[in-house]
């Protein structure tokens, strides 16, 4: 199958160029992408940038005979919820292709229920489609740790996982396996399978962004969909972010997300009753502060608007709080 | 005797790189690969078994090597191809069809020759293997 090529073109070359080959790769414009498009999550950018040192310098090496073994590239993401493991998977879906590490390129995002079977002999075909799915591209198993149910030894979790490892070891070349999960959850979930962390290569930590990392994300997701916060709403913004991070379930640019969503709602049904006669875009495009001043975490949380619901509720019954 | 069905029969038999860069060509043009077995080399066997569904959904060849892969290890005695189907017409046209995997010995085909009225002789092919009942061919 292959075609009969000039002997000089096919021996090793004696030096390689480094600089051409990173310009060349287009590895240049995922880098910069990245940093354009994510705010903060410095250590994580650092290990992308280390991580396509190292494969474009593999890569070198292989081309002068060098190095032989296709590295292993599984790696593992953790961090809390909205912290972007996603975007980075897909981002890092790309460096790989462009490396020349994985022949297509795509991300196929998976979760136990995709993998795992409901009952005996359903498991082993199920976690093979997906990984076939997956093969030329890079397979991203989100929640990894519930794969592994220790309290029940007869669940099928195990099956899927004795062919994940089995394929992450045997197919190294065709798919590229990333796991994703919370950082403790995931540590506990290593440590019962320690066939998993002598796999994996690459550990990568996302931190959890601060105020002024997620108000940047704020304005960044409003710029996307033509919004724009006017600077009472910045402020409000600010004031949010604070007090939603001492609340529970904070998920980080996720809750941002979800709060500008709620934001939008409530800006459509405010011009909804106050326009009287034409609006103009800006009027259209603009967040104001009574939007995200609604919000119930002004008033204490998920938390606060049960515990004064059943307060009032007490009252109304008449029985002593 | 080496079956000469399908695609590259006349080649030297396809080896695993080969089969990959083959299937990749079928998947790109948006033709459903799918692997099938059988121990009956008649060449009018057109319906082979199927080794799971066709490959609808998997935008990469590798799938296609792990299938013939499994699929040796339960069927290595037997006859595996890939073929490619092309739904495009409207209806489900076979593309491509190649062997992948053949028996260790095979014993070719006799000629049956049948006499019917008025001298009239009708002649057609038999494998030697499909004198023994299925699944002790090429045992």
């Amino acid at each position: 199958m292959t075609d009969d090529t000039d002997p000089a073109a096919t021996a090793p070359p004696t030096r390689v160029d480094l600089a051409a080959a990173f310009e060349e790769s287009g590895v240049r414009d995922v880098l910069e992408e990245l940093d354009r498009t994510l705010i903060g999550l410095k250590p994580v950018k650092a290990r992308i940038r280390e991580t396509a040192a190292l494969l474009l310098v593999d890569k070198a090496r292989r081309q002068m005979g060098l190095a032989t073994e296709t590295p292993t590239l599984h790696m593992s993401f953790t961090g809390n919820p909205g912290t972007g493991k996603t975007t980075v998977a897909l981002k890092m879906a790309d460096l790989l292709h462009r490396l020349g590490y994985v022949r297509k390129g795509h991300l196929v995002t998976v979760t136990r229920d995709d993998l795992v079977g409901q009952y005996i002999g359903h498991t082993a075909p199920k976690t093979k489609e997906v990984l076939k799915k997956a093969m030329g591209g890079v397979l991203f198993i989100d929640e990894a740790y519930y794969l592994y149910r220790p309290e029940n030894e007869r669940d099928y979790g195990q099956e899927a996982i004795e062919i994940l490892l089995q394929v992450m070891e045997n197919n190294r070349d065709d798919l590229v396996v990333i796991l994703a999960g919370y950082a403790d959850r995931m540590d506990r979930f290593f440590s019962s399978n320690p066939g998993f962390r002598s796999r994996i290569a690459h550990h990568i930590e996302f931190p959890d962004y601060d105020d002024a990392e997620l108000l940047h994300i704020a304005e960044r997701m409003l710029d996307q969909q033509n919004y724009r916060l006017d600077d009472d709403a910045r402020r409000t913004m600010a004031e949010y972010i604070a007090a939603r991070r001492g609340q529970s379930h904070f998920a980080n640019a996720r809750s941002v997300r979800n709060a500008l969503d709620r934001a939008r709602l409530r800006q459509a049904n405010r011009l909804f009753n106050e326009a009287r006669g034409p609006l103009d875009a800006e009027t259209l495009s603009t967040i104001t502060e009574p939007d995200l001043r609604a919000s119930r975490v002004f008033r204490g949380g998920l938390d606060g608007t049960r515990a004064s619901g059943q307060q009032a509720a007490r009252q109304a019954e008449g029985t002593p709080p | 005797m080496k079956l000469r069905q399908g695609q590259f029969s006349f080649l030297p038999d396809l080896t695993d790189d080969d089969i990959r860069v083959q299937a990749q060509y079928a998947i790109d043009k948006g033709w459903a690969v799918s692997v099938e077995y059988t121990d009956d080399p008649h060449p009018r066997n057109t319906y082979w078994e199927m080794w799971g569904h066709p490959m609808f959904d998997n935008p990469d060849a590798a799938a296609v090597v792990y299938e013939v892969n499994e699929c040796r290890k339960e069927h290595g005695g037997k006859y595996i191809r890939v073929i490619a189907f092309d739904a495009s017409p409207g209806w489900e046209s076979v593309r491509m069809g190649f062997i992948v995997n053949r028996p260790a010995t095979e014993p070719g085909f006799r000629v049956v020759r049948q006499e019917g009225e008025g001298r009239i002789i009708r002649y057609t092919v038999e494998s030697y293997a499909v004198r023994e009942p299925e699944g002790a061919r090429y045992a």
